[in-house]
Order: C-alpha cells, then sequence, then structure tokens
C-alpha cells in the first residue's frame, strides 16, 4: 500500500518536473486557463453579491398605506389595528401626518419654510412589515389589493416590488452564467487537451519504449493524467488570484456606491467554498482534458 | 520455449513477410537468425512480443497462445521476454542507470529492491562506473551494452536481439556477443538475429535461416 503511494508520489513528481522543464509554455497555458475560468467566476460572484444585497431587501417587504385627508387620528389607529389582525402581517407603524411632517421637515432639509405652510399637506400612513412565511409576492399583491379598497386608504402601494422584478432577472442572469460556465469550461478541456497532446508527441519516443519493455496502458497513462490535473489546478489558483485582484480594485467603487443607497452591504469576495468550487472545477476539467486526450493518442502510438 | 507452427505473416497491402514458418527454441537454447535485409528477421522478432500479430499459423511463447492473448496481457508477456535493438532505444534525457531501471519501474518493482538489480546487471555488461552517465556520452557499443543491461535486468527467461552488432566494429562485435552467450550459459534462452555470419563459426550454435519469408534452415520441417 504505501509502496502504491510511492509511486504515485512520484509520478506526480515526475509530472511536476515536465512542467517545470518547459516554464513558458506552462506559464502562458495557466494563464489561458485562469483567465478563462476567471471570468465565469467574476460573474458568479457579481450575481451572487446582487442577490444577497436584493434578499436583505426583501427580508424587509414592507408595504406603505396612504390614507386620505383629514382620517381622525382615532379612525387611522382602528385600521391599524385591524390590521395587525391578518396573519401575514407582523407589525405595523402607524405616522400620523404630524409626525409625517416634522419627519419631511428634518430631511428635507426646508426646515422653517415649512413653517410658513398654513395647513400639513401631508397625509397619515400606516408602514406594514410582512412576515416572513407570508412575504411572497403574490400574497403581499392581494393583500395591498385588498388595501386599497378600503374607504380610509388612499393609496396602498409595495415598495418593493421592482425587488421581485430584479430577482427575477437575477434568476435569468444566473441562467445565462451557468451557460457561459458550461462554455468556457469546454474552452479549459480545450487548453488542457491540447497540451496533454503535444506532450503525447513529444514524448512519442518514449511512449514506443515504455511499451516495448511492457508498461501497461494505465502506467502510461498516469503522468499526463496529473499534468492535465495539475494544470488545472495552477488555473484555478490564477483565476482566483485574477479575480481577487478585479475585486480589490472594484471594491472602492462598489463600497461607495451602495453607501449612496442604504448602506449597510458588503461585498462577499472570495469564500472559502468560491475556492473549494473553483480548485475542484479546474482539476476536474483538468483531468477530463487529459483523459480525453490520452484516450486518443496513446492508442495511435504502437511500437513499430 | 519458443514454438512457431506455420506462422505467416502478411502485412496491410498484401506484402508477405513470412510464409509457414515452423520451429521451436527450447528452454536455454541459443540460437542464430540469419538472413538478407528483408528476409523477415525482425518481423520474426516482433511477432513473439507482439508488436506485430500473425496472420495464419500458430505461435507459443512460454506455453502462452500469442495470437489468442487479450490486448491488456501484452505487457506481462513483454516483461518475460528481454529485447535488444540495433538503435538501442535508449531514453536520451535519462541516465545509464533510469534507462536499465526502467522495466523494473514499469513492473512496479519496490526501490530499493531495483538498485540492487540495476546494478547487477550493469555489472554483467561492465558499465558499472558508467551509471550516471547520459546515453549519448557513451560510445556505441556502451550504449548498446546499457540496451543489454535494461533487456535482462528483470531476468526474462528469453532474450531477442535484432542485429545488436550491426553498427560496431569486430572487436565490439564479438564483445557484445560473449555477453550474449554468457546469459545463456547462465541459462536464459537467446535468440539473436544478424548477419554476420562470423559469429556462427565462432560460437557454434544453432542456425536458422530465413530467404524471402521462408524457413530454409534450421525449422523443424512442418512447412507443406
Amino acid at each position: 500500500m504505501i509502496e502504491y503511494f510511492l509511486r504515485h508520489a512520484q509520478v506526480l513528481l515526475a509530472s511536476l518536473g515536465q512542467l517545470a522543464r518547459a516554464p513558458g509554455s506552462t506559464l502562458m497555458t495557466v494563464c489561458a486557463i485562469g483567465i478563462t475560468l476567471a471570468l465565469p467566476t467574476m460573474l458568479y460572484l457579481l450575481v451572487d453579491n446582487v442577490e444577497v444585497m436584493s434578499r436583505s431587501w426583501q427580508g424587509r417587504a414592507q408595504a406603505s398605506v396612504f390614507l386620505k385627508q383629514n382620517i381622525p387620528t382615532k379612525d387611522a389607529q382602528s385600521l391599524q389595528r385591524d390590521l395587525l389582525q391578518k396573519p401575514e402581517i407582523q407589525s405595523s407603524q402607524l405616522i400620523t401626518a404630524d409626525q409625517a411632517l416634522a419627519e419631511f421637515k428634518t430631511q428635507s432639509g426646508f426646515g422653517r419654510a415649512l413653517d410658513l405652510l398654513e395647513e400639513n399637506p401631508l397625509p397619515a400612513s400606516i408602514v406594514i412589515h410582512f412576515n416572513d412565511g407570508h412575504s411572497h409576492p403574490s400574497i403581499i399583491e392581494a393583500l395591498v389589493a385588498e388595501l386599497q379598497t378600503r374607504p380610509e386608504v388612499d393609496l396602498a402601494q409595495w415598495d418593493m416590488a421592482w425587488v421581485q422584478r430584479l430577482h427575477v432577472i437575477l434568476k435569468l442572469v444566473q441562467r445565462a452564467v451557468f451557460v457561459l460556465a458550461a462554455l468556457l469550461g469546454l474552452a479549459v478541456v480545450i487548453i488542457i487537451s491540447n497540451t496533454i497532446r503535444l506532450a503525447i508527441l513529444n514524448r512519442r519516443d518514449e511512449i514506443e519504449i515504455m511499451k516495448l519493455i511492457g508498461a501497461t496502458d494505465r502506467f502510461i497513462r498516469r503522468p499526463f493524467l496529473y499534468g492535465g490535473v495539475i494544470q488545472g489546478l495552477l488555473g484555478a489558483l490564477c483565476a482566483m488570484a485574477i479575480v481577487s485582484v478585479c475585486l480589490q480594485l472594484l471594491d472602492g467603487p462598489v463600497v461607495e456606491l451602495v453607501s449612496l443607497y442604504h448602506g449597510d452591504f458588503a461585498t462577499s469576495g472570495i469564500t472559502g467554498r468560491t475556492l473549494s468550487l473553483l480548485v475542484v472545477t479546474g482539476c476536474g476539467l483538468g483531468w477530463l482534458a487529459a483523459r480525453a486526450a490520452v484516450g486518443r493518442y496513446l492508442r495511435q502510438i504502437q511500437p513499430k | 520455449m519458443i514454438r512457431f507452427a506455420q506462422v505467416s505473416k502478411r502485412y496491410e497491402g498484401g506484402f508477405d513477410a513470412l510464409t509457414n514458418v515452423s520451429f521451436s527454441l527450447d528452454k536455454q537454447e541459443m540460437a542464430f537468425l540469419i538472413g538478407r535485409s528483408g528476409a523477415g528477421k525482425s518481423t520474426l522478432l516482433k511477432l513473439i512480443t507482439r508488436v506485430e500479430s500473425i496472420s495464419r499459423g500458430q505461435l507459443l511463447v512460454n506455453e502462452r497462445n500469442i495470437n489468442r492473448m487479450a490486448k491488456r496481457q501484452i505487457p506481462n508477456l513483454r516483461r518475460e521476454v528481454g529485447v535488444v535493438f540495433q538503435d538501442h532505444k535508449l531514453l536520451n534525457d535519462r541516465t545509464v542507470f533510469d534507462n536499465v531501471a526502467l522495466p523494473l519501474v514499469v513492473a512496479g518493482v519496490g526501490h530499493r529492491e531495483s538498485g540492487r538489480r540495476v546494478r547487477a546487471a550493469l555489472d554483467k555488461v561492465n558499465l558499472l562506473n558508467k551509471e550516471r552517465l547520459y546515453p549519448l556520452m557513451l560510445s556505441g557499443g556502451e550504449q548498446q551494452r546499457v540496451g543489454i543491461a535494461r533487456a535482462v535486468v528483470n531476468r526474462p527467461p528469453l532474450l531477442l536481439a535484432d542485429e545488436p552488432t550491426g553498427n560496431l566494429d569486430p572487436e565490439l562485435s564479438d564483445e557484445i556477443m560473449d555477453i550474449f552467450h554468457q546469459f545463456n550459459q547462465f541459462g536464459v534462452t537467446v535468440l539473436i538475429a544478424t548477419h554476420e555470419y562470423r559469429h556462427i563459426d565462432r560460437l557454434n550454435k544453432r542456425v536458422l535461416e530465413l530467404e524471402r519469408g521462408r524457413l530454409v534452415r534450421g525449422g523443424t520441417g512442418e512447412e507443406d
């Protein structure tokens, strides 16, 4: 058993040696694989981040109900109590016309200018927070439509309808990224299998001699499979480096942009999960590519 | 050890390289296979290691039926037959030691054991002091001796050689043949294809002669 692992370790070292002997071409291959893998990874991270961001908005699914002017505060309060009876609604907050005006004064910066108004132009409103279990868009939409029919209500609107639309778009983009990733994965397979093909042809004589002295196909195949996996691995690491550099470059502007909107959002970079996914994908594609090349070309090489 | 029974080999394109060849070579026997270039000597040797497959007839090597052998059995067959080539077929980017060790690496022999056997083989061909050199640093005769060491390193019961002295001057040529003779005296079955008739007279061994694909001397007379 130890002997078996020792032999594999030897082959691994030999494969590394083969790659190190041609540093230029190895480097170019690894960079090509890196760039090819970096592209879908970045798109994946982008979609992932936007999704997390949109989910955090959705978690606060809320609707605003604007009441008609001159509805007494008492009636507004009873409406609010009514609403709380509904299982969909977790909490609600009544903002009276006076409160709305006070808030507007402090936030708008008009300040004292508003004092000049003879009467408060703002309506009272109720902000509704939905239960997480009932935040499905169809439920929210039905409830909002029902509220709209109440006599006290001037306008009921769901604030986050666009988040829902964004969510649907994201799903579309996700699928596009998936297709793109599959295509680029195929490109990686082609790149690696081509280098393996060249490696096989370069060592044609050696392979012939090995076959003549009784090497099994499995034995001859092994270093090439290792070579493919190593190239895939190095490519994945290269992709990771490219992505981290890009994220570093983007991080500043993104934070700035996000702070212009509600603010509490941190970009998630390469997590352990992404990294391991990338490495597994790289190695897997490398193995697949080597396997394809070896299957095709080793059979052609027979001693004469 | 080897038994040809009415073996024919026709290459694609219709060239008959061997026709109805029948002979057998006993264990521990040594024989020369002679004939002009193109008489079929190389083809005959290639059939034994299944580099080429036979078209008709039957061929037994070490009691195994070669033409019925499954593809995955071929490596095992080749490990039992040491082959020395005219052009040495050494790996020029590996040391003498690594070249000789190759059949053992391929067969999965352990590191220590293989080191011991490589040195023993190099000792027999008198190259022990050159194990760290690369093949291209050696003379033609020395390269051929490396090839012989590689052929015998995993102690095959059968040793084949295809024009092993082809490019050597008479003195070196004799030296190489003496090495084969020694192995034969240690009990290895040896079959050497050559066109140097000199060795035949010198070593006084059995002779098989091919002429245009037919065995004209030394066969078992199974020809029809």
